[in-house]
């Protein structure tokens, strides 16, 4: 299984404004529903994006100028709550490629690794130049470099980024779902299992 | 120096170091439920791939389980298709699977203890944040999403970066009506709701040891509310007691040589720590949340913050942000908020000991008649202990409707949900906007008894007043 080696992540980028957003308010629960995760972008911060009768609100993502966005900016802990999974998926189906923030709560950022969706943090006042940028101008590119470890967005911003060097790592490989390594290390699992007693315990009963 | 059990357990556990430099760790028991794990057998399906070590992984249903009528097949019909989905595959790859008619089904961090599947020096892994809970025995525990819940199920093992570890410092004695919640809101508060990003909690000192397995439970269950992915308690008597006997526990020669292992992997005296935090336990009151973070907590006594007391502008909008979202005023008491529902239950709070704990104090109270108050046993042996007790009868005479186990109005996935903007007083673990099934719903975390007082009183009230504690 041949993944991407994911060097750098460019498109328009979108700001969602807030401290601590939960995983509950990327996903609500009641679209936990599925048995996959097809369809599931549609949902993306459903209840701050639409009314109780299904109107639309005032939010960055409702706004026509943003439409198209590939990557999502945060502020601080984005991403807390759950480890549903279905949130990093929802921003990815939604179009999403990669996320800048602040700072991420550590289950939601594994699982958008995993998913090869960089999640990458900025000091809060790069993240409010980079804000002000996209907000001034919605159709500024922006570039994650990943070999770099910096963020560009129109030609003349450069900010530097801090990711954990094994998520890192993984995307520059393009080993970032980890499946086939892991399925690689049997017989040192086998090993592992031997020296485990209460694995041994229960194959011995 | 020493080692802590997180790095003795992480050691044990570790297969290798990945080129990424994240290492490859086995995982010991792997516990799933039909909403974040029926998808990652279709993704091993897509793979070709089976279940590698189908003994090690338990499945059972709590999310999307109604709790007034479990008759099958439910209502709802996308709930139907995810018990189907999860159980054809557990029957399809040899998994153990805790049905509905088993008398073992449950939420699944009640269960795993209960039925002592859940041991010292384990890794576990579940694909549900509250994971931390099964720390209380001494394991490392967390959450996982589905795509990793996929990797346990191919190859038993996971790719992780090792956490750092602080440990907590609980010492002194709990005042009278206070609780395990109130130490882990407090902690939360203290260190705030990203302030164990990177870190593994170890809860330890004089309070935290006098504690039972079940408030242990409740403390390491909300770790992941202070941000850190795992919680823990170095295991000891309390909890080989509390194992002992149960039915997935060792018996005979074996007991003893789990005791052995056990008790090699605890702390050493001198074990090297990230970092130390120290808390007052007897200085600790009744804590509520007041706004949208379980962070966002103060004492019952306290008065709910305002804006302009904060520090910076980024304090001062999530104050806004929150007051504005559960319309409260900053500045005046929580005392006195009108409630509009009340829940005792979830994987924070719904054992056999939080029951007969609210029982003792509402003996004689009734429940406000404007209040809808839910009590949801955490599974079918909390159900079957506290009904022998006859707990259910107190709950009813009270005023509560005595349900059937699930995780109910923790999180809006089965029929227990908030309507509009009611206000609930829960025992549950998160008050984020919209958990509780109402996009305008309002949650304010409090401990069971304290969730009693508020249902009595029809407004949040300090349990030591309601009850004479």
């Amino acid at each position: 299984m041949a993944l991407d080696l994911i060097q750098s992540v460019t498109g328009r980028a979108v700001h969602v404004p807030g401290d601590d957003i939960d995983t509950d308010r990327i996903i609500p629960a009641r679209f936990l529903k599925c048995v996959t995760f097809d369809g599931i972008g549609e949902h993306l911060f459903r209840d701050v994006r639409f009314d109780e009768r299904g109107e639309k609100r005032e939010h960055p993502l409702n706004d026509p100028r943003f439409a198209g966005a590939a990557i999502l900016i945060a502020d601080r802990n984005f991403g807390c709550g759950s480890s549903r999974e279905h949130a990093p998926q929802s921003i990815s189906k939604a179009g999403f490629k990669a996320v800048i923030a602040e700072s991420f709560a550590e289950i939601f950022f594994g699982n958008s690794t995993t998913l090869g969706i960089p999640c990458v943090s900025v000091g809060p006042e790069h993240r409010a130049a980079l804000v002000a940028r996209v907000s001034a101008d919605p159709t500024t590119l922006v570039t994650i470099d990943l070999q770099e470890q910096v963020v560009r967005a129109g030609g003349d911003l450069a900010v530097p980024f801090t990711i954990k060097p094994g998520a890192r790592e993984s995307l520059l490989r393009g080993t970032w779902d980890p499946i086939a390594q892991l399925l690689e290390g049997a017989d040192e699992v086998q090993k592992v299992a031997a020296r485990l007693p209460y694995v041994q315990r229960a194959a011995a009963q | 120096m020493g080692k802590s059990l997180y790095d003795k357990v992480w050691d044990l556990h570790k297969v290798r170091t990945l080129p990424s430099g994240e290492d490859q760790l086995f995982i010991g028991l792997h516990l799933i439920h039909e909403v974040t794990s029926p998808q990652a057998f279709g993704m091993l399906r897509d793979l070709g791939l089976r279940v590698r070590m189908p003994e090690r992984t338990f499945a059972t249903l709590d999310h999307i389980v109604p709790t007034d009528n479990r008759k099958r097949p439910f209502k709802d019909a996308l709930a139907e298709g995810m018990v189907d989905a999860l159980r054809k595959a557990c029957t399809e790859q040899g998994v153990t699977f805790f049905d509905l008619e088993s008398g073992r089904q449950g939420i699944v961090h009640i269960i795993g203890p209960e039925l002592g599947l859940t041991q010292p020096g384990m890794t576990i892994a579940c694909g549900d944040s509250h994971t931390s809970t099964h720390g209380a025995f001494g394991a490392i525990a967390f959450g996982i999403g589905t795509t990793q819940v996929r990797d346990v199920l191919a190859t038993q093992t996971l790719s992780l970066q090792r956490l750092k570890v602080r440990r907590i410092q609980v010492e002194g004695k709990l005042g009278p009506g206070v609780y395990a919640k109130d130490i882990i809101l407090e902690i939360i508060r203290r260190l705030g709701v990203s302030g164990g990003t990177g870190y593994a909690y170890e809860y330890g000192g004089s309070t935290i040891e006098g504690f039972s397995m079940e408030e242990r439970m409740t403390l390491c269950n909300m770790s992941i509310e202070g941000g850190a992915r795992v919680g823990y308690v170095n295991p000891d008597q309390t909890t080989f007691d509390y194992i002992k006997g149960r039915p997935y526990a060792p018996k005979g020669e074996a007991w003893e040589e789990a005791l052995g292992y056990w008790r090699s992997i605890a702390s050493d005296e001198d074990a090297r720590y990230d970092d130390v935090v120290r808390i007052d336990a007897s200085a600790i009151a009744p804590t509520v949340t007041w706004g949208i973070t379980p962070g966002q907590a103060i004492s019952v006594k306290e008065k709910v913050p305002a804006a302009e007391d904060a520090a910076n502008e980024s304090e001062r909008a999530l104050i806004r942000e929150a007051l504005e979202y559960m319309r409260l005023e900053g500045g005046k008491p929580i005392e006195g908020t009108k409630i509009n529902v009340a829940f005792i239950g979830s994987c924070t709070n719904g054992r056999l000991s939080d029951f007969r704990e609210v029982a003792r104090r509402i003996v004689g109270h009734k429940v406000a008649a404007h209040v809808r108050a839910l009590a949801v046993p955490g599974s079918m042996e909390v159900a079957r202990a506290a009904e022998a007790e006859g707990l259910d009868r107190v709950f009813r005479e009270a005023g509560f409707e005595w349900r059937e186990p699930g995780c109910s109005m923790c999180l809006a996935m089965n029929p227990d949900k908030l309507i509009g903007d009611e206000l609930c007083a829960s025992s549950s673990n998160r008050n984020f906007k919209g958990r509780q099934g109402s996009p305008t719903g309002r949650t304010v975390l409090m401990s069971p008894v304290m969730v009693a007082a508020a249902a009595v009183r029809g407004e949040i009230a300090d349990a030591r007043d309601v009850f004479g504690i």
